[in-house]
């Protein structure tokens, strides 16, 4: 076992357990090194792109849902606006609040679901979160009760938690009176302080150092921190380039796909390079925007001042945070703002005239983005002049975390190995970690992580 | 690094959670029963499921539950292993019980279907044809919806521990609707509704929230849709609009009904 240089062979380890969805990693390690890290994604194909085609302009927030049960509402609002641009509709006001509000839900439910459900476990040592609530029941109640009013919240304005019914193409087809919404303040404000405790728990995990180099891909809206609408932007890894942004519309010529024998999910680069988009991206990106409540308590827990930052104008740059085992913590700064944003819209509701606005169909294509707990979604869409979807494209952020997920399994793998790390317990553990640290969801592109090392011998 | 089982009888049911085609979504309303969920680990020894647990166990299992459609070849396989080593096996969801969203393909042609996703479709083996589960082995019982309801979840797994027959009536949606009080939308605003001839389940979601119900949970034990027909056509729909209305969540179990006849 710790020769691998006289080692050739194959090796077979436990599925991949905690992520959505499942896939397989292929690992080869040539004398010590690892040559490749592959993350074999096979989840069946489902055509959702192809029978798209020849539906109604209205269809495809329901059935673009039933990608991913996990954010179900990331891909209705994405379709929605892609769909409302190809229209030449805007949604404000009222309803571009309930959107965001909802959106809140999916954020608090999702990333909460990770945060205890999915990757704190390995923090502390255990296999699933049965075993971890024998040794921590507090922290275990309280994730679920976070989850839970996450889920309220989506129940609510939604219908249901998983592939809500309410959504539709210009807003809702039901808005709540402002007495409906009184409740769900109420369960808010418990919320909130289960949000800090969940981050000040967090904040004591022992984090590996880590760092991933790829560039950074979320959306940007001024004056807020980005969720259901906004504008792509890019912080390169290479400090001396400088943060960049680009149209929406332009998204295709910038993040291509290709495709890659050993997954049905397509890879994709950010104009050639690595990327990765989610919650390290966001608070990158957009952390200066976050409350002055979360932006404190981002700090307090041990992330550093994110750049741009008032503060940080007068002189002492910000930070940015690359590891991905910290991402726990990005998440649960990210659930207390998504709490306190839910609590703030809710103060201010007036329930809007109408519903929805009217979205008539016309011919042309539409692109729409919005953050889903993983990262950026994207969807366009063309339309003929009857309304019928002629064409669909969808970029899930799985997809595109897809190379930098990979990059991470080879440092890490190549880390361990070098303290001495070979047996397969020991790099399957690592590996797991690497890949729970970025919270795949595997369904929206593909299944089942199966680790198998090829070890090549070395000359003699 | 795994923790001791405490004090637990060691032979509880065994419990299987297994994945096929699908988005997740219905094993992830097991999750979502946060209030049962530490009492249900507690009754049942939660042996496989991978979204939600490291270390899965080899069977058998007593009860499987089982999510996603049959579309690949390595489905057709690994469904008769699971089936061979499970005492009760459950499908959840329209994926399972019906095919899901994806046998819209069943429909088409999947060679034009992977050239339009896929640069290289000769790297992707698929079937061309997305199967509910019970085309392929025997099935104890078959939940329905896209997604599940919590509270049927529920119901099926306190009844298998019971050892009776889960209480899920086999009524349409409007009889809910009804006893939720809701104003009916086809009646009142000429709303086409799939609820006489969809399978309850849901809650009457869709027309408590002021649409048409889409049929997510399939027909209905006694069906009459061609009564239903002339009904949408009085409310604007044309026969290609109807069809699709049909054939979405439930592409197949319409089908069948409309072939078929009445169950
Ligand atoms: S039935 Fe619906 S919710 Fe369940 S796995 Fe299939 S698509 Fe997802
Ligand atoms: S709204 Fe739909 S489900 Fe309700 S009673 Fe009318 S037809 Fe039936």
């Amino acid at each position: 076992m710790n020769d691998p240089a006289t080692r050739s062979q194959v090796l077979r380890v436990p599925a991949l357990s905690r992520v959505e969805g499942e896939t397989a990693l292929h690992l080869r390690v040539h004398e010590g090194t690892v040559e490749e890290a592959r993350l074999n994604i096979y989840e069946a194909p489902r055509f959702f792109e192809a029978f798209l085609r020849g539906r109604s302009h209205t269809e495809p927030p329901d059935l673009t849902s039933r990608i991913c049960g996990i954010c179900p509402i990331a891909y209705q609002l994405s379709a929605c606006r892609a769909l409302e641009d190809v229209c030449g509709v805007v949604v404000d006001g009222q309803l571009a609040a309930l959107r965001r509000l909802l959106y809140c839900g999916e954020w608090i439910e999702s990333q909460t679901l990770h945060i205890h459900l999915l990757h704190a476990p390995d923090f502390l040592g255990h296999d699933d979160v049965i075993g971890m609530s024998r040794f921590h029941p507090a922290h275990v109640e309280r994730g679920l009760r976070l989850k839970q009013t996450g889920n309220a919240v989506v129940e609510l304005l939604g219908g249901r938690a998983i592939h809500p019914v309410n959504v539709r193409l210009g807003g809702f087809h039901r808005t709540p009176t402002r007495a409906e919404l009184r409740p769900l303040a109420e369960r808010l404000r418990t919320a909130l302080d289960d949000a800090r405790d969940t981050l000040r728990w967090v904040a004591g995990f022992d984090f590996p150092d880590a760092e991933c180099d790829a560039d950074l891909l979320a959306l940007t809206e001024p004056g807020t921190y980005a969720i259901e609408s906004g504008t792509p932007a890019v912080l390169p890894y290479d400090r001396a380039l400088p943060r960049r942004g680009f149209p929406l519309g332009d998204f295709s010529e910038h993040v291509t796909e290709e495709q890659v024998p050993h997954s049905t999910a397509l890879h994709s680069r950010l104009d050639g390079r690595r990327h990765l988009t989610g919650s390290l991206a966001r608070y990158a990106l957009n952390g200066h925007l976050l409350s002055p409540t979360a932006l404190e308590a981002a700090r307090e827990a041990g992330l550093g001042a994110p750049p741009l930052t008032s503060e940080t104008e007068d002189g002492r740059p910000g930070e940015v945070c690359r590891n991905p085992y910290r991402s726990i913590l990005v998440r649960a700064v990210e659930v207390l703002y998504a709490v306190e944003e839910a609590l703030r819209i809710i103060s201010v509701y007036e329930r809007p005239a109408r519903p929805y606005v009217e979205a008539p169909a016309r011919a042309g294509i539409g692109h729409g983005a919005t953050e889903a707990p993983r990262g950026l979604l994207y969807h366009r869409y063309a339309l003929d002049g009857e309304g019928r979807v002629t064409d669909a494209r969808i970029v899930p952020p799985t997809a595109q975390n897809q190379g930098a997920i990979e990059e991470d399994l080879r440092r890490l793998v190549q880390a361990g190995l070098d303290r001495g790390e070979d047996s397969e317990d020991e790099l399957t553990r690592l590996c797991e970690r690497a890949v729970r640290n970025h919270d795949p969801c595997i369904s929206c592109s593909a299944h089942f992580l199966e680790l198998d090392i090829v070890r090549t011998p070395g000359p003699v | 690094m795994s923790v001791p089982t405490t004090s637990r009888p060691p032979s509880r049911p065994r419990l299987g959670v297994f994945k096929f085609a699908s988005c997740d979504g219905c094993q992830l309303t097991l999750l979502d029963c946060e209030d049962e969920l530490l009492g249900i680990a507690d009754a049942l020894e939660i042996a496989h499921f991978l979204e939600a647990s490291g270390d899965p166990a080899p069977g058998p299992y007593d009860l499987s539950l089982v999510e996603g459609s049959v579309s690949t070849p390595e489905h057709v396989e690994r469904l008769r292993r699971i089936r061979a080593e499970s005492r009760h096996l459950v499908t959840i969801g329209a994926c399972a019980t019906a095919g899901g969203v994806q046998a819209l393909r069943n429909y088409a042609d999947v060679g034009e279907y992977l050239a339009a996703v896929y640069a290289r479709p000769d790297y992707i083996e698929t079937l061309a044809t997305s199967t509910p589960i019970s085309a392929h082995v025997p099935v104890d019982f078959e939940l329905r919806g896209c997604p599940i309801d919590r509270g049927q979840l529920v119901e099926v797994i306190t009844a298998f521990l019971a050892g009776r027959k889960p209480g899920i009536p086999n009524h349409a949606v409007c009889f809910a609707c009804k006893r939720r009080g809701n104003v009916c939308v086809t009646v009142a605003h000429g709303t086409p509704c799939l609820g006489p001839v969809t399978h309850a389940g849901c809650g009457a979601l869709c027309p408590t929230y002021g649409r048409g119900c889409y049929g997510c949970f399939g027909p209905a034990g006694t069906t009459n849709l061609p009564a239903l027909v002339p009904l949408m056509h009085r409310d604007g729909m044309g026969d290609e609009d109807i069809d699709r209305f049909l054939h979405t969540f439930n592409v197949t179990a319409f089908t069948a009904v409309e072939e078929e006849g009445p169950g």
